[in-house]
């Protein structure tokens, strides 16, 4: 049914047609609104689940973690900080192959304090082995959800799945949004059932020792699942569409790109501001187009080559920054063209850090920009004023 | 891809931990003994058994040697003696 | 697409404004973002929220800055700064201010004032003046009916509160057709 929905509010009532068994989070702005609707839906019976309240986000993380050990189905959500608090644990998660969803509803990372919104965090649990999906729009947020489940707990994958929404930008804004019904959710997403689960009758060690002999072999599986999902998504996907009439994005989405020149790779909300400018400038008979990420890992990089490879330009958007390298995201669609004979022109964009704006003008910017040279990391919109006067040494 | 991550429960008897000692073992002297099962309570590889007093033994494919019991035996009834005694 | 500014201070309902005006865009079957100025925001402070209304989907995730209509909810944020700075040429401004006050004058924007605090005080017993502009506002510019805007506050509201902001819309209303037209 469509709903006019707060991101928040859509995702709670996503993660509630899901039936998590047990929900444990901890309160972070931008994330706060979706826990505090869980709770209170269970508060009020509608959501008949364990809503473990704990004292930090590596508590949190750590109850899910053991629900999940045990078999039971569990959601939590964090931003910034508080993802990072996490991080030890949900190293742990992936390592223990267990299906948690978490949302991650992205914030920039202190200091300096802010509370706004970009991509750092999610982008520090980049290698942990989680699987990462970002949405543009707050339906696909929902959408993701409801597949995030499926894909995680599907036996042949069990890894953690992180769905990515832009803190307040998606989290703070309301939009109509189309919920599923309940059975349709049950149909699509049958009860957890683990092959291997903390039992009392079936006593079993978790998390035990891998000395030198056999660590390797524990990554290189994850590893070898990042590779299996390429495969097994489009299958879950083929689902999903049919259980719910729906035509997802998965992997990449791709705008305008089959007679396109110059193309800007984005991630998340702000691919919507990028297609409004692509079709103002098409408008004006410019041949430009965009490339949306959607699961950064695992990372569809034979998509995403095969989208670009006969550009001639293409800029790489990123709101986040591997200090002291580049965009993270610039970096590996540059290796992705290494040693190729055929490759575009590809510069790195730094935008949006800490939801400095990223307006039409900016991005028109960008695209003009595609035409000069290549720039491995440029940032976009610096307040040059609030730079006047600042130490440097070189 | 899936690797075995989990063990079943008790597979650490397979390794035997007696070797690890290094030169002393607990000699279970049976004189004073009092049967006040302080020394299987304490041993931190719970391999020390016994049912009366003057009746305590350990488990030597699995006592490290640490000598814990023979400290805390109220009785002084457990000594350490060297590895090469025969008991 | 048309955008909507609306000036507050955090404690005044801007953001339940926005969200009751997208709802009520959004019944009439066309497209509404409404979202917060992304800030934090502490009681008293001033703060924005914002609508953005389309026949289309709306996609642009950017801020606002030349809306075609603003909304003032507390006739105190005009000091100091030039809130019609960024309506857009022949943009719409609502202000709550007292009845007395003169409306401002402003080159190429049609300015209309609500005494949007005397008439909520005594509907709700206290100052909340954010719905009855919203009333002014639907009898002003032709985005969205009062029909609408009392159904989302069904939707959002129950009981006594929605029956008090749905007369406060009404009263709203008919102050400006009584008044501009």
């Amino acid at each position: 049914m469509r709903e006019y929905l707060e991101g928040s509010i859509a995702v709670a009532r996503a993660v509630k047609l899901c039936r998590p068994g047990v929900i444990s989070a901890y309160p972070i702005t931008p994330q706060t609104h979706i826990v505090e609707e869980l709770a209170s839906l269970t508060a009020s019976s509608q959501l008949k689940t364990e809503f473990i309240n704990v004292e930090s986000e590596h508590s949190a993380a750590s109850v899910v973690l053991g629900s999940l050990a045990a078999g039971v189905r569990a959601y939590t959500a964090s931003s910034s900080q508080g993802l990072l608090l996490m991080g030890e644990v949900l190293y742990n998660i992936a390592g223990l192959r267990l299906p948690l969803v978490l949302t991650c509803a992205n914030r920039a990372v202190s200091a300096p304090l802010s509370i706004w919104n970009d991509h750092q965090d999610s982008e520090a649990l980049r290698d942990s082995g989680v699987i990462q999906l970002y949405a543009e729009n707050i339906q696909e947020v929902v959408d993701l959800h409801l597949f995030a489940y499926r894909l995680a707990e599907d036996p042949r994958i069990l890894l953690p799945v992180m769905v990515c929404m832009d803190g307040f930008v998606l989290t703070h804004a309301y939009e109509s949004v189309d919920l599923p019904e309940q059975d349709q959710v049950d149909e699509f997403l049958p009860p957890l059932e683990l092959i291997e689960k903390l039992d009392p009758f079936k006593p079993l060690s978790m998390g035990i020792v891998a000395d030198a002999r056999f660590y390797m072999e524990t990554r290189y599986a994850i590893q070898e699942t990042m590779k299996e999902c390429l495969v097994i998504m489009p299958e879950l996907k083929k689902d999903f569409n049919k259980a719910f009439n729906r035509d997802i994005k998965i992997f990449i989405e791709e705008y305008y790109m089959e007679d396109a020149e110059k193309v800007l790779v984005t991630r998340g909300s702000v691919a919507g501001t990028v297609k409004d400018v692509v079709d103002e400038m098409r408008a004006e008979g410019q041949k430009v187009g965009m490339l949306k990420i959607i699961s950064y890992r695992p990372f569809p990089a034979e998509a995403i080559y095969n989208a670009l490879k006969d550009l001639y330009a293409v800029g790489v958007l990123d709101r986040a920054i591997s200090l002291g390298s580049w965009g993270p995201m610039y970096t590996e669609i540059k290796a992705l063209f290494h040693g190729k004979d055929k490759f575009p022109k590809i510069s790195g964009f730094i935008g949006g850090l800490g939801q400095r704006d990223i307006t039409r003008d900016n991005i028109r910017d960008m695209y003009d920009k595609l035409d000069w040279g290549e720039v491995p990391c440029e940032f976009i919109n610096l307040n040059r004023e609030f730079l006047i006067g600042a130490r440097k040494y070189t | 891809m899936f690797v075995k991550i989990t063990s079943k429960p008790g597979t650490t008897r397979g390794n035997e931990t007696g070797s690890w000692r290094m030169g002393t073992k607990p000699k279970f002297l049976r004189k004073n003994c009092i049967g006040c099962g302080l020394c299987a309570l304490i041993c931190p590889e719970g391999v020390i058994d016994g049912k009366r007093k003057k009746t305590y033994y350990c488990d030597y494919n699995y006592c490290k040697g640490c000598g814990i019991c023979a400290e805390e035996c109220p009785k002084k009834d457990i000594l350490m003696v060297e590895e090469e005694e025969i008991i | 697409m048309k955008e909507v500014t609306i000036h507050a201070r955090a404690g005044q309902g801007a953001i339940t404004v926005a969200s009751i005006l997208g709802m009520a865009v959004f019944l009439e079957g066309k497209y509404a973002l409404a979202f917060p100025h992304f800030g934090a925001a502490r009681m008293g402070a001033p703060m924005n929220s914002f609508v953005r209304i389309s026949d289309k989907e709306i996609r642009l995730r950017s801020q606002i800055y030349e809306p075609d209509y603003i909304m003032v909810v507390d006739y105190t944020l005009m000091r100091g700064f030039n809130i019609f700075e960024d309506i857009k040429p022949g943009g719409t401004a609502f202000i709550n201010q007292p009845g007395k006050m003169p409306t401002p004058q402003v080159q190429g924007i049609n300015v209309y004032t609500i005494p949007a605090d005397e008439i909520s005080y005594d509907i709700f017993g206290r100052t909340m003046g954010n719905t009855v502009l919203l009333g002014a506002f639907a009898a002003g510019v032709e985005e969205v009916s009062l029909e609408s805007l009392c159904k989302a506050i069904d939707e959002k509201f129950s009981g006594e509160i929605a029956t008090a902001n749905k007369k406060a819309l009404e009263e709203g209303f008919n102050y400006y057709i009584k008044k501009y037209s």
